[in-house]
């Protein structure tokens, strides 16, 4: 404009080109781990948020699931006295419960990433992705607290006589929580771009992830279902998952092993899905939210 | 010939008109289904058979600019200009509809301060928070940080979560964190119109540094002050388009002019009013010096004030005042015929002409004027607001080189003779 000279130009000089929404695989890995930092400081503003002037603190962590499972003995265990492979069912409701809380955060939370984040997400770029990964992580985290304690239940049981023969499917525990994060991440993403534009989708997820746990074996065992149902069952990919957690700790029930690959399959698919969404979404949903 | 650093291509961002879609999923899989199967579409209003899809609001609309490397460079532009949604695609918070932004080095934008503070978390932790948000990496925090916490005159109650701060504090933080980011081009919308004044001032003053160290500023506001103050260049931006770009003082003078769209008026004239008893004025002209009612002058021609009144009955003490602004803003000028001692004493009825000569001392622009017959101290007899509009212009001479040009600061337009004694 002002020169009347204009400079050849040579794409290299440019270090950013700012572009209409492109295709649907536009994610900037690298981009993305520059920004480590960022995901780091997310988790700890997550965790400050949720228990800072709290009296007990991240006593919670433990206190709440701890509460949940013993609800679960006593309403299904007690009255509804649904059978638990014989395993202790202190034990055998933790155990489901302690995946499934994760899952079950993941989503929530992912899921609400755009609209909960409106204002800030208008007001300054950075990788969008990096908020629900931080959300999994922060997951990860308590999850582990839980699962400490639920590995300490484990040792009491089992020193104190119970049928409870944790086996060597024990080493899959990593791939398991990997795909029940990588699940939740994906579907809650996937919610999450939808929300954008579809509002209703929010209220469905809080009780639609009510409604999913109760087609996932965790008060009941999946051994005590017709073939019919099993099937049903474990075309949730979240099932087999939980069941073989199950069975690797606590040494009762099935094991599922091709439904895990297929677990294992769908997590893949939801979350290069969600990815993709997420990625088309977040350029523009500033537009739409 | 300094870098380009940035350079917009085209970039047209377009938003649709009216409802964006069904608003339910239920809905828009209707009218998709409906579409699929070619049936009508359910969701479409009646009567809209062919609803344009296609009505758009071009929120900015092919736009060019380069922006020089060290430049900084404000947008003006009234409310829904586009310079929002300029900066909102430059700083990556939306994407355009159409074309491209190529972009030389790192970008921080500055829509608000203290985005993404979290009410919990400490003075420290939310500077690690913001700055991290903003792009910096942890280490460039460390290092930064005392210099931070100094700016932002806060080192009792950093370690306090911020919601126990004060707004000021807050903001002092938040503006704090901003300013020690380092970025090759820094985008900042209207956030300094935050804090008292000792904090503005040491808030512009730190925009002048980065400018200074040869990085690139764009910077919106509507101070045109502040414009002034801090921006060599200037874009002037209307409905999506680009109208002006260049030196700062000549875009602005556009969009003052431009914004006051001067229907000249250089003469008021009133009806008889039997309401005002005491005194009342006819009439108000400003002529040149060919005594023809005139509103565009050039600089130091004379200018002659004519006003027509009456006086009903014999009056104490009555003076006519005028008061001329500059560009709708502060009275650059007021007079009054106060200075004739004798009239302020006694008045006789009777109908008057009074004529003055404005004393050549505007600069260039526009200048409004106001009358009134009061009795200082007493009471306001007829008063008339904003009757007389005229603009002085500087297109005969050249002023470039003159002390009296709008190019430089103040208020008035004088002819000065220097005098020089050779002494040694």
């Amino acid at each position: 404009m002002l020169s009347n000279q204009v400079n050849e130009i040579n794409t290299e000089d440019w270090t950013m080109v700012i572009k209409p929404k492109t295709g649907w695989f536009d994610i900037n890995i690298r981009e993305l781990w520059k920004y480590r930092d960022l995901i780091k400081l997310f988790v700890n503003r997550n965790y400050a948020s949720m228990y800072k002037q709290t009296i007990l603190g991240p006593l919670w962590f433990i206190l709440s699931p701890l509460i949940t499972v013993l609800i679960f003995t006593v309403v299904f265990g007690n009255i509804a006295k649904i059978p638990t492979d014989n395993v202790p069912q202190f034990l055998f409701y933790m155990a489901g419960n302690t995946l499934w809380s994760y899952f079950a955060y993941c989503l929530n939370t992912t899921a609400t990433t755009f609209t909960s984040n409106a204002v800030l997400f208008g007001k300054v770029y950075f990788p969008r992705l990096t908020m629900p990964i931080s959300t999994v992580i922060f997951g990860l985290i308590s999850f582990l607290i839980q699962f400490v304690m639920f590995i300490c239940f484990v040792f009491f049981y089992a020193l104190s006589g119970s049928a409870v023969k944790p086996n060597v499917f024990i080493l899959i525990t990593p791939l398991l929580i990997i795909l029940v994060g990588l699940l939740g991440l994906g579907f809650g993403i996937i919610i999450s771009s939808l929300t954008t534009k579809y509002r209703d989708l929010s209220i469905l997820v809080t009780f639609g992830i009510q409604l999913w746990m109760y087609a996932t074996p965790i008060v009941y065992p999946l051994t005590g279902l017709s073939e019919k149902y099993k099937f049903i069952i474990l075309l949730n990919p979240m099932s087999s998952i939980i069941e073989i957690f199950r069975y690797a700790y606590l040494g009762s029930g099935s094991l599922p092993i091709h439904s895990l690959i297929y677990s294992s399959v769908v997590t893949v698919v939801v979350l290069l899905l969600g990815i993709a969404i997420f990625c088309k979404v977040e350029k523009t949903f500033m537009d739409t939210v | 010939m300094s870098n380009t650093v940035i350079k917009i291509e085209d970039l047209c961002k377009t938003y649709r008109l009216g409802s964006i879609n069904g608003k339910t999923l239920s809905q828009d899989l209707n009218s998709l289904i409906a579409r699929i199967l070619k049936k009508e579409d359910p969701n479409q209003k009646i009567g809209a058979v062919n609803f344009d899809r296609n009505e758009k609001l071009y929120a900015l609309d092919q736009i060019n600019l380069e922006v020089k490397e060290g430049d900084t460079l404000g947008i003006i532009g009234s409310n829904g200009a586009g310079k929002s949604t300029l900066l909102k695609i430059l700083s990556r918070v939306t994407a355009p509809t159409s074309g491209n932004i190529y972009v030389k080095g790192r970008i921080a934008s500055l829509l608000e301060v203290g985005t993404g503070f979290h009410p919990e978390l400490t003075g420290r932790e939310n500077t690690y928070l913001n700055g991290a948000i903003l792009g910096m990496s942890r280490k460039e925090i460390d290092d930064k940080l005392h210099d931070i916490i100094e700016f932002a005159e806060i080192e009792r109650f950093i370690d306090t979560p911020v919601k126990r701060y004060s707004s000021g504090m807050y903001v002092r933080l938040a503006f704090a964190v901003a300013a020690h980011l380092e970025p090759e081009i820094l985008v900042v919308d209207e956030v300094l119109a935050v804090g008292d004044y000792q904090f503005q001032q040491k808030c512009l003053g730190k925009m002048g540094d980065i400018s200074q160290g040869g990085r690139t500023v764009l910077f919106v506001s509507h101070q045109l002050s502040m414009i002034k103050a801090l921006c060599n260049k200037c874009v002037l931006l209307d409905h999506g388009k680009v109208v002006k770009y260049g030196e700062t003082v000549e875009v602005i003078e556009e969009y003052i002019s431009q914004r006051q769209s001067p229907n000249l008026i250089s003469q008021a004239v009133f009806d008889k009013d039997d309401q005002k008893e005491n005194a009342q004025v006819y009439r108000v002209s400003i002529k040149n010096y060919q005594g023809d009612n005139c509103s565009i002058y050039e600089i130091f021609e004379p200018i002659t004030l004519e006003v027509e009144y009456e006086i009903k009955k014999s009056l104490v003490g009555v003076a006519l005042g005028f008061s001329i602004y500059k560009n709708q803003g502060a009275v650059c000028h007021s007079f009054d015929t106060d200075v004739n001692r004798e009239l302020l004493n006694k008045r006789e009825a009777g109908r008057y002409i009074a004529t003055v000569a404005i004393p050549p001392i505007l600069k260039a622009g526009n200048y409004v004027m106001d009358f009134t017959i009061c009795r200082p101290g007493l009471d306001g007899i007829d008063f008339k607001k904003g009757i007389i509009t005229f603009t002085v212009e500087e297109k005969t001479i050249d002023t470039s080189m003159c002390s009296y040009s709008t190019r430089r600061d103040g208020e008035f337009a004088a002819k000065q003779q220097w005098q020089y004694n050779k002494i040694d």
